[in-house]
Parts: structure tokens; C-alpha cells; sequence
């Protein structure tokens, strides 16, 4: 009876694949149990099974040693196991309590007591430190704050076993400790959570055990104590994988990118990079740092011409673009791979192949005085598609059907592929698995050894410092500072983030 | 079947068959219902779609400025924009092909296609207004058009009142050298009015298919329709791809409207109410599944069903309304179409 989950042999199979093959998840009471697969593994297939989503076709599941039957997540829930969604489920203009008890309100006399469920929720709140206010609206609140009312809804309703799914990825630095407490307080009053994941560094900080799977085959399962991050990698990738970049010694040389004095102001009208200036030059990968708003999406927007730059010069190659279209800007020599992939980086009701040609789809030989040359496009996506190892059925599949890591592969192929002197890297590897990464890492070395500039945005310290020749620090707008990331710490680079000052300021 | 549901375009091509049977199979029931005899009723307007050569071409006839309304829904519709205002568009077009026409001495060569650009015209420029106000204003286009449509209905009139009254609630005939009226064309089909205008039709549903699938252009259109922020990206021109894209349907629109002033009607009435054309060809588009071959189609049904109605009525008493339901039963069902999806998915389950 040592087990509050047992998931035996589950079997679960959708036409043509089969998503979950044999998996064993056992879930002891008061641990913090890790389920840790790529993007694709089946993690989320055995968690709906859980959660009453699925029916699994063989296999048995047993909660506190009783067989039972979930057949929706009503029985579920009434078992004790509430699930944190990933993608939260909240009516934005309803208040943290009038969500919580949504579905099953707490009535007196035909009214809804809602004064009773906001204490309830105030009295849930302090227990686990979560300092959520019970009245405030969730329009209002931030995303960490969000996920705390998700998981003040699974308390509510008695949740005993927790599930996250994923639940750092949509969180800062900050909330993400905090996260973490919360979670130790949570198994401290004997609550057992599994937290689904891809990220090892959290398995290793927080998890006691961790169950592999990898291509919906469950691999075993390790005592987190006992392992370390490079066995969890290659047990869940199936071969072995290097977190540490092999690079060389960067070799720069001329300035590619010289930015002065930009002021780019976003849509409410308020400056959000102010005055800043940045240097990159070709054969180096510069990196910046820094705490999501603090106008990095902005920067780079400016740069790049889909936003409108207020005051200050860009020059690319000595040549001034502050007030170029993007389409010139494009042209003039820059690869942009975007933040945000499916809203800015591909098409998706397109093809691959299609997605290919997105900023070339007018020159020859992809189009002939206004004709598509749909030949010459399918050509050249199937070259890239092998060259970058796209794994897609075909080049002519939607977009849309490819995994996030390939949709990803796909926009670096392209990007890449038009031999830009500045090539710019915005959160590329946000969200895909540690397969992935290794893969965009290297490639963005290798341009780097073909004498590309590269500028690298990301809120993950560990990619920054691990890729970067030079750091830059933007907070508020400004650079801070620009740090050697063999002489740094992340310490030092958390303070200079939060807006603290080192002591020699070197500005460039 | 199971295959075959895999599919997507096969797909594309069995749900509005499967839902034009529901259709007439739920309109049986009704008929059944109401105490009309269905079998001798779909006979009936069977023999009014395909009984005679006169029917057929009337048929056609009736479905020329449908494909066209049909193609400025779907064109609009495949690059992310509601044109609702086809109607609107369409009579602008009517009156500028009507006004070419009579006002101009030209050999029929160049009197008529100079005419059916008039109408494209007039419609483009219908069609580009709110398609600038979206792009500029951010004002949404289905407001505007709706608008539109009634300013087009009671200017066209009052501009027929004014300048080109004939008498009798009609404007002046138009030249014999722009009609597309051909009396070879009537007298194969024994006496219909069947005009060139399905050749103009056809021509303009192949316009549309090589604009959006083989031009850089059409790759601008529907990147910007399916995502502007990716197309931003990419160094398009948003704004200019909207606009443009709402002028080259309102110019469908308008050449469906030249259908009426050069080959059925020869002239326009001053009209107090919409024709409907411009809202069948919401239906007709979607029927079509925005595809100008499968529009042509659809119109061709929806020609036939209104030709056919009358005959329905006359032959076997059933009431002419009753065809309209049927029509709206088939869109509902296309309209429907996850249900559809749903019940064939069933089925081939079951069939396994």
C-alpha cells in the first residue's frame, strides 16, 4: 500500500500509433515524482489516462492500492487527483474565488455563497503560502498568479495527487522558486505531485524520483538522488547528449551590427528600450540577458523593422536600416529566428516546403515575373529538409502537423540558409526537448565559425552562458552591462538583471 | 472509407455531396409531412433541372452571375476577409455595364469586354472601400459591407431614375453590339436565354485558381489571410495585401453583375429590393468549399434548383417555398459539416 498511484503496463493506442506501450508509473505518497519524456514521448497521453481523458486499452490503475475505473475527470477528481493544465483554464473576467469554485458552487438558498468559498479559498491560500487574493480578478493577476488559483482549484475540490504539466514554462526565474516552495509545502502536508517535464534541472532540484519515457515506452525509473543530469538525458533521449557546447574560441572581427541610442516605444505608447546601444560583431555570438520585458522583444523588432524605431541608428554592415522596411532589412543580410514561432515564424496552414520560401517566395528561381515555381520551391525544401533533419512525412504536410522541435528546425533551415551576416536568435530553443536543443546550439556555432554575427535572446541563463562569447544585460531598456561569461556567475548576472550595479561598467 | 476520410481534399469534395442528399432527404420527410407526394415532387424538379434542352440552358443561365457571386465569396473568403458584400458590389457592376453599354458606339469585339470591365470596375472600387477601411482603420469589413449593399441598392436606383429612365421602373436597353444574348446558344438549348456569360464565368473561376495557387501574389493573399503576423514578418505589405485582395473580389462581384445587364436582362430595373444573387453566393462558396471548380458546381445546383422550382410547383403542387427549404437545408448541412464528419466517421467505423 506503499504506492498512492499505480499505473500498470498502461496501454494506449490512437489510429496508426501507439502513444502509450507498456508504461509503469508508480507514485509513492508525499514524493514529488517526475515524468520526463521529448515533446512527443506520450508523457501527456498517460496523464489524460489518469485524469479520466483516455481510456487506455490494457493495463490497470490502482489509487491508494484500490483497482479503479476513471472513466471521466469527475471520477477523477472524487479519487483525490487534480490536474494544473498547462494552458490554464480561467474565465479572465471572473474574480480568483467565482473560478475556483466554478462547476461546483457552494449554494444558499438558490444564491451562491460566495463569502464562505472566499474564506475557504483565503484559509487554502495561507496554508501553502500561496498568497493568492481571493477577490481579485484574473485579468488582473500575473501568469505565476494564475497558476497558483489552478492549483488552489485542485485543492479545493480535495485534490490529494497533484499534476503539473510543465508548469515552468510559462513562468519567470522568480516564479519559478517559487514554484518550487510551494511545492515543497505541498508534499510537506503529505500531497504526492507528479510534474511533467523536460527541463532536468528541475528533476534534479526538486524531484525525488523520475520515471523515463521515451517514444511512449516507459524506460524505468531512477531514484533522482542517484543520477545525475547527463543519465536522465540519455535515458530519455537514447543516446548520449552534450549539454556543454563545443566551441572554440571565438574569433571576431568586423562590427555587423551597430546599434546607437535606439528608442523604440511599443504600443501603449511608452518607451520601452531607451537609448540603448549594442555592437555585434561577425564570428561572435553575442548573448543578452535579461528578465522577460525589460524591451528585449521590442529590441529586436526595432532591429529587424516590424516595429517602429523612435529615435537612434541601426547599421548593418555600415549601412544605416533604422527606417527600412523589413522586407529590405531582410534583404540587406539578416536572419531573424523569432520568438514566437507559430505567431511569427511560419505560416502554418501552409506547407513545409511552402514555409520554405517565405521571404524569398518572390525572387528566382522560386517565382518567374510573378508565377510560382512550385518545382524549384519543393526542390529547395526537400534539400533543407534533409540538410537540417526536418523529420516530417513530407515537404508538402502542413506546418501545422510537425512537432514544435521540427517546426523549429524548419525555420532555422530557413533563416540560415540565406547566409545572413547577422543572424538573430530569439528564444530558440524555448520549449522543445533536450534533442532539439543540442541540435540548434550547434548550428548556431557553426554559423558563428562561418563568420556570421549572431544575436541571442533568452530568458534561460544556462543558454546564454553557455553560448554566448559576449554577455549583454538589458534591464529597462538600457544595456547594463557586458560580461565575460567565463568571468561570471549566474549570481552576478541575476543581480546586474534585477537592475544592480557592478562595480566596472563596461558599456560598449 | 477509411482511407478515403484520411483524405482531406477527397474529403473537401464528399461532404457537400453528402449533405446535398441529407438535404434532399430531410426535405422528402418535409414534403412527406406537409402531404405532398416527394417522389413525384423531385421528379418534377428533376425534369426542371435536366428535362429538356431549354431547362438545362436556363440552368446554366441562371448560374453565371451565381459562380461569379459564388467566386468573389470564395476569392475574398480563401484570404481571411468576409465579403459580404457582393450584393452591393454586384449592382454597381449591373449599372456601370448597363451604362457602358448604352451610352457607348463600339464594335461588339471591344463594346463588350469593355463593358464587363466597366462592371469590374465599379465593383473593385465597391469592394476596395472597405477593404481600405480594414486596412487602414482597422473597421471591420463584414460592417461596412453590409452597410454598402444598401447604399449601392438606392444610389443604382436613384442614379437609373435620373440619367438613364426608360419608363416602366427600367433603365435603357444596351447596345446590340455589348450583349452577350446569342440566339445560337438559344436556339441549341431550344429557346432559353442562355448566354456567353458562363464562358466569362469559367473564364474568371480560372483567373481566381491561377491567382491563388501559382502567383506570388496569391501566396501574398492567403499568407496574410491565414496569419498577418507571419506575413509582417516576412516583409509583406499587409495593409496593400488586404486592399487588394477585397478589389479583386467586389471586381467578381461587379462582373456578375454585367451577367444581368449583358445577357439575361439586357437592362437594369430600379430596384427596391436586394436580388439575392450576392448572398446565394455566400452559399455558393460554401458549398463550393471555396474552390472555383467546386463553385462552379454549386452554382450550377443552385441555378437549377431556383429554375426548377416553378416546374415543381406546377407539376406536382408542391409549393415553390419548399425548394428554398430545401436550399437551406443543404447549406445547413454543409454548414454542419463537423457532423457530417462526425456520422462518416461512424459509419466507417461500423463498416470495418
Amino acid at each position: 500500500m506503499e504506492y498512492v498511484i499505480e499505473m500498470n503496463n498502461i496501454r494506449k493506442e490512437f489510429p496508426g500509433i501507439v502513444a502509450n506501450d507498456n508504461i509503469t508509473l508508480q507514485v509513492k505518497k508525499g514524493e514529488i515524482h517526475a515524468l520526463l519524456g521529448e515533446n512527443g514521448a506520450g508523457k501527456s497521453t498517460l496523464m489524460n489516462v489518469l485524469f479520466g481523458l483516455y481510456q487506455p486499452e490494457k493495463g490497470e490503475i490502482k489509487v491508494n492500492g484500490q483497482p479503479v475505473k476513471i472513466t471521466d475527470p469527475n471520477v477523477a477528481n472524487r479519487l483525490g487527483i487534480g490536474m494544473v493544465h498547462q494552458h490554464f483554464m480561467l474565465v479572465h473576467n471572473f474574480t480568483v474565488t467565482e473560478n475556483i469554485i466554478l462547476g461546483s458552487e457552494p449554494t444558499k438558498g438558490g444564491k451562491i455563497n460566495i463569502k464562505d468559498a472566499a474564506k475557504k479559498v483565503e484559509e487554502l491560500s495561507k496554508r501553502y503560502g500561496l498568497s493568492v487574493d481571493p477577490y481579485a480578478k484574473i485579468e488582473d493577476i500575473s501568469v505565476g498568479m494564475q497558476q497558483r488559483v489552478e492549483i488552489l482549484k485542485t485543492l479545493y475540490r480535495g485534490a490529494e495527487i497533484l499534476i503539473f504539466d510543465e508548469p515552468t514554462a510559462v513562468l519567470t526565474p522568480q516564479e519559478i522558486k517559487e514554484l518550487i516552495q510551494i511545492m515543497g509545502k505541498l508534499v510537506a502536508e503529505g500531497k504526492s505531485i507528479i510534474l511533467i517535464t523536460h527541463k532536468l534541472k528541475e528533476i534534479m532540484e526538486v524531484c525525488d524520483r523520475c520515471t523515463v519515457i521515451r517514444k511512449g515506452k516507459g524506460i524505468g525509473t531512477v531514484e533522482v538522488s542517484e543520477t545525475d543530469p547527463d543519465q536522465l538525458a540519455a535515458l530519455m533521449v537514447g543516446r548520449e547528449v552534450h549539454f556543454k557546447v563545443d566551441k572554440k574560441e571565438a574569433q571576431p572581427t568586423d562590427v555587423v551590427l551597430e546599434v546607437k541610442d535606439l528608442v523604440v516605444i511599443d504600443s501603449r505608447n511608452i518607451p520601452v528600450v531607451e537609448g540603448l546601444n549594442l555592437e555585434v560583431k561577425a564570428g561572435e555570438i553575442l548573448g543578452i540577458a535579461g528578465v522577460d520585458g525589460n524591451g528585449q522583444t521590442e529590441l529586436i523588432e526595432g532591429i529587424t523593422g516590424l516595429r517602429k524605431i523612435k529615435s537612434g541608428s541601426v547599421k548593418i554592415n555600415g549601412k544605416e536600416t533604422a527606417h527600412l522596411s523589413s522586407r529590405k532589412i531582410t534583404e540587406t543580410g539578416v536572419g531573424h529566428i523569432p520568438e514566437d514561432r507559430h505567431k511569427h515564424g511560419l505560416v502554418l496552414d501552409y506547407t513545409i516546403g511552402e514555409n520554405m520560401v517565405l521571404q524569398t517566395y518572390y525572387q528566382k528561381p522560386y517565382s518567374n515575373s510573378g508565377v510560382l515555381s512550385y518545382n524549384k520551391i519543393y526542390e529547395k525544401a526537400k534539400s533543407l529538409i534533409e540538410e537540417y533533419d526536418v523529420r516530417t512525412p513530407s515537404e508538402f504536410t502542413p506546418a501545422r502537423a510537425l512537432s514544435g522541435g521540427n517546426q523549429q528546425k524548419g525555420i532555422i533551415a530557413r533563416e540560415v540558409d540565406r547566409s545572413p551576416s547577422l543572424l538573430i536568435a530569439s528564444q530558440p530553443t524555448r520549449g522543445l526537448d533536450v534533442g532539439a536543443i543540442e541540435f540548434i546550439h550547434s548550428k548556431l556555432v557553426e554559423e558563428r565559425d562561418k563568420g556570421r554575427a549572431v544575436l541571442l535572446v533568452s530568458f534561460e541563463l544556462d543558454e546564454v552562458m553557455n553560448l554566448s562569447d559576449r554577455i549583454a544585460v538589458i534591464y529597462e531598456g538600457k544595456i547594463v552591462a557586458i560580461v565575460d561569461p567565463k568571468e561570471t556567475s549566474e549570481q552576478e548576472l541575476g543581480l546586474l538583471m534585477a537592475g544592480g550595479k557592478k562595480e566596472s561598467v563596461g558599456v560598449s | 472509407m477509411q482511407k478515403l476520410l484520411k483524405n482531406q481534399r477527397l474529403f473537401n469534395i464528399v461532404v457537400p455531396l453528402f449533405s446535398i442528399l441529407l438535404g434532399i432527404l430531410v426535405g422528402a420527410i418535409i414534403m412527406l409531412i406537409s402531404g405532398y407526394d416527394p417522389v413525384s415532387g423531385y421528379e418534377a424538379l428533376f425534369n426542371g433541372m435536366f428535362g429538356s434542352p431549354k431547362s438545362i440552358g436556363e440552368m446554366i443561365r441562371a448560374a453565371s452571375p451565381l459562380i461569379l457571386a459564388g467566386l468573389a465569396v470564395g476569392f475574398a473568403f480563401k484570404t481571411g476577409l468576409f465579403n459580404i458584400g457582393v450584393e452591393g458590389q454586384l449592382l454597381v457592376g449591373w449599372l456601370a455595364a448597363v451604362y457602358v453599354g448604352y451610352t457607348l458606339d463600339l464594335p461588339a469585339i471591344i463594346h463588350v469586354p469593355v463593358s464587363i470591365l466597366a462592371a469590374a470596375i465599379a465593383g473593385g472600387i465597391w469592394g476596395m472601400i472597405p477593404g481600405f477601411l480594414k486596412a487602414r482603420f482597422k473597421v471591420h469589413e463584414v460592417i461596412v459591407t453590409i452597410m454598402l449593399n444598401y447604399i449601392a441598392l438606392y444610389s443604382t436606383a436613384d442614379i437609373i431614375k435620373r440619367y438613364l429612365y426608360a419608363g416602366n421602373e427600367k433603365s435603357f436597353p444596351i447596345k446590340e453590339s455589348a450583349s452577350l444574348a446569342s440566339t445560337f446558344l438559344a436556339d441549341m438549348t431550344e429557346g432559353s436565354r442562355l448566354h456567353w456569360g458562363i464562358v466569362v464565368a469559367i473564364l474568371v473561376a480560372i483567373i481566381m485558381w491561377f491567382i491563388l495557387e501559382k502567383t506570388t501574389t496569391g501566396y501574398e493573399l492567403k499568407a496574410v489571410g491565414y496569419n498577418q503576423h507571419a506575413s509582417m514578418y516576412a516583409g509583406m505589405n499587409v495593409q496593400k495585401n488586404i486592399v487588394l485582395s477585397m478589389t479583386i473580389s467586389g471586381a467578381f462581384a461587379g462582373i456578375a453583375g454585367s451577367m444581368d445587364a449583358l445577357g439575361t436582362f439586357q437592362n437594369m430595373t430600379v430596384m427596391s429590393a436586394f436580388t439575392g444573387t450576392g448572398f446565394d453566393g455566400i452559399a455558393v462558396a460554401l458549398l463550393g468549399s471555396n474552390n472555383p471548380f467546386g463553385i462552379i458546381l454549386a452554382a450550377l445546383l443552385f441555378g437549377g434548383l431556383t429554375t426548377a422550382a416553378p416546374q415543381m410547383n406546377f407539376n406536382a403542387n408542391v409549393p415553390q417555398e419548399l425548394v428554398d427549404v430545401i436550399i437551406a437545408l443543404i447549406i445547413f448541412f454543409v454548414a454542419a459539416s463537423y457532423l457530417i464528419r462526425y456520422i462518416l466517421t461512424r459509419f466507417s467505423k461500423e463498416g470495418k
